[in-house]
């Protein structure tokens, strides 16, 4: 699950991480008062979205006076904003940060993550700070420090004065970049993140370290645990299909493509949508109905498959082990009648009680073409949307 | 002979009381020498008591002293699953299979460390399967998981998988064609967990009763790369790969928590492209991984 930067902030702060003033804002003229209780001569118009790249897409703007924060924010509120992580249609921006200015000397960048190598956790540091982490990471993958954390004894001040000096903090900084480090290391273990990341991280003028930005993700197993972090979902940033098939206890993703699918367990899933495309179409979807389908769910999952319009028909693949082939088969059957589906629809089915469940496809008088192979399912639904 | 498990291994159920635990532990007792494995449950409230006439015990500590196992599975709910593990690996078992789905990423990292320390200083080494896998079986021995145990069949090629279902996929074409199983491994979709492909591949390369190895994979880490690499190097057997999501997006969580691509690395496009190079014989259509078993040995 993701965050905006305004409740990062709220987060690391927490921790002792200096972050700067500002105040969250849902229209222009909220935008407006919170500059002007500020105060100051600069201040930063930020849209807040959960994708990142916002700068780039013109999400991002300095005013300089309270009519440019009025009108940088009049722009932005509203906008579709688009980046590299929104896709072609972009974001709706439906709220915005108001923080003053900060006097930047220097940029750096750090963030903490779960390393599966190691099973421990990496704080990484740079001195390219502000920059797309990942082009520095391709291109002078040398100016990324990295350190790796055994969470029994967590960030050590060797460890962190480390990564203090090798990205270049001045020694009269080091200590508060020592202090960010641990806190946004403590932040991380706590809130139970899976990514939290600072870029940039600031070295100003007079030798204060602030955090600029924030972007967390979190472990969603995790999430039960985490009240706090889970009053923080804003469910406007989600897929609603997404959403409405979690509600259901379905593991669902749309893609580009026009072929559905609905299939037991993640590996057999993304196996199944790998087949269609070898055998010459593109799915629409990854559909994991996991391992206790009910016929309620089933119907849910059609339901939710076929909201999206681009889809041409239907690939059902079912391993039967504990869940059994019958009881899918009833499942598939009453979901079809409800829906009135009117696409092709190909149901392979293995495993338990294979036989029983053709035969309940085979009567119930639907068109249900039926395969036995994966690559005999993916060939049939193919020809049958092309 | 098979690898990790056979039919003499006596085996700790650890959430037996709980209804999956219930509903696992009687399919586990049906199939094969299941009745002579599982040995015993452990649940503190329910000492003293049975299930399916498998004594209970207080702690994993006690129920092995009192009956020899050296094997536990887990199906403790998510919150208490890692305590699980470690109560398992403080008890000095061999092996402990964790089936839970959903145990916090941290609660792993943490038992994981812990688990390295004690190695290092000297303590036993318990080997952890999982955790959100669907165990091991030995086909005609003994099954420890939740893998439907009729479509397996006694045999020489070993399997191994992050995935369930696309394990029973691999299983069930070899046993349609005739080919029997010496060992079927899910190794969990998790990001932090135990044994990999790499150290399965291992045991596979040294059993005498394994001919062949279909590996299979999926996006995300670099278990599969590593594993080719040692493989490379080291394995004297044929081996079918196969790894899922060539068609699934950068950044986008693939059901398993550990199935998303960070980086150029973990696409399934690259690990297809390791193996070949390492020299597996590789696929893409998962259709195909019996019948290419077959041609090789």
């Amino acid at each position: 699950m993701k965050i905006h930067e305004y409740q990062g902030k709220e987060l690391l702060k927490k921790f002792g991480v200096v972050v700067p003033r500002g105040v969250f804002c849902p229209t222009v003229d909220d935008a407006v008062k919170a500059a002007e209780s500020l105060g100051g001569k600069v201040w930063v118009v930020k849209a807040q979205i959960h994708a990142g790249g916002r700068g780039k897409g013109g999400g991002v703007k300095v005013a300089k006076s309270l009519d440019e924060v009025r009108q940088y924010a009049s722009q932005i509120l509203g906008m579709q904003l688009v980046t590299h992580q929104t896709g072609p249609a972009g974001q709706k921006v439906r709220r915005l940060l108001i923080e003053e200015g900060a006097d930047i000397r220097k940029e750096y960048y750090v963030a903490a993550l779960t390393d599966r190598t190691t099973q421990k956790v990496a704080m990484m540091a740079s001195s390219e700070g502000g920059m797309d982490i990942e082009k520095v990471a391709h291109d002078t993958p040398e100016k990324i420090l990295k350190v790796f954390i055994d969470p029994v004894d967590g960030l050590s001040d060797a460890q962190a004065t480390e990564l203090a000096v090798g990205i270049g903090v001045p020694a009269e900084s080091v200590a508060q970049a020592v202090a960010t480090l641990q806190g946004l290391y403590r932040c991380y273990m706590e809130t139970d993140a899976s990514l939290a990341e600072i870029n940039p991280l600031i070295l100003e003028g007079n030798g204060n370290i602030k955090a600029i930005d924030a972007k967390f993700n979190f472990d969603s197993n995790s999430l039960y645990r985490q009240p706090e972090i889970m009053a923080f979902r804003d469910l406007d940033e989600e897929d609603a299909d997404e959403l409405e098939a979690s509600k259901h206890d379905l593991s669902y993703i749309s893609l580009d493509g026009n072929i559905g699918c609905l299939v037991n367990g993640a590996g057999l899933a993304m196996a199944t949508m790998d087949t269609i495309k070898l055998f010459g179409a593109e799915p629409a979807n990854f559909l994991d109905v996991g391992g206790g389908a009910t016929t309620e769910k089933v119907t849910e999952a059609f339901k939710i498959m076929l909201k999206n319009p681009k889809v041409k028909g239907i690939l059902v693949n079912i391993f039967g082990g504990i869940m059994r082939c019958d009881t899918i088969a009833t499942g598939v059957v009453a979901a079809a009648r409800e829906t009135h589906l009117a696409v092709p629809l190909v149901v392979r089915m293995k495993g338990t009680n294979e036989d029983i469940g053709k035969k309940i496809l085979g009567e119930s008088g639907l068109p249900i073409i039926t395969a036995d192979s994966m690559a005999d399912a993916a060939t049939k639904i193919v020809a049958a949307v092309s | 002979m098979s690898i990790l498990i056979n039919k003499d291994t006596k085996i700790i159920t650890q959430g037996i009381t709980g209804k999956t635990g219930q509903f696992h532990t009687e399919k586990c007792q049906e199939y094969a020498n299941g009745k002579n494995c599982f040995v015993a449950g452990v649940n503190p409230k329910k000492a003293g008591e049975s299930i399916f006439g498998i004594p209970i015990y207080g702690s994993v500590k006690e129920a092995a002293a009192q009956t020899g196992a050296t094997v536990s599975v887990i199906y403790v709910p998510p919150p208490g699953a890692a305590a699980a593990i470690w109560e398992a690996v403080e008890a000095d078992l061999d092996l402990v299979v964790c089936i839970t789905e959903g145990i916090p990423v941290r609660d792993m990292l943490v038992v994981r460390n812990k688990m390295l320390r004690k190695e290092a200083a000297g303590g036993k080494k318990t080997l952890l399967l999982g955790p959100n896998c669907p165990g091991l079986i030995t086909p005609d021995e003994v099954k420890i998981g939740i893998m439907p145990g009729h479509i397996h069949r006694k045999g020489r090629i070993g399997v191994v998988s992050r995935s369930g279902t696309l394990t029973y996929e691999a299983v069930g074409q070899l046993t349609e064609i005739g080919l029997g199983q010496s060992s079927a491994v899910g190794t969990g979709g998790d990001p932090i967990n135990g044994l990999k492909h790499i150290d399965i591949m291992r045991l596979f390369n040294d059993d005498p009763e394994t001919d062949a190895v279909i590996m299979i994979g999926e996006i995300g880490g670099p278990d599969e790369a590593d594993a080719a690499q040692w493989c490379k190097a080291n394995m004297k057997k044929p081996i079918v790969g196969f790894i899922a999501g060539v068609t699934a997006p950068a950044g986008k969580r693939m059901g398993h928590a550990g199935a998303l691509i960070s980086g150029g690395a973990d696409t399934a496009d690259a690990k297809l492209a390791i193996m070949e190079e390492c020299g597996f014989k590789v696929t893409r259509d998962p259709s195909e991984m019996g019948k290419l078993i077959k041609a090789m040995i």
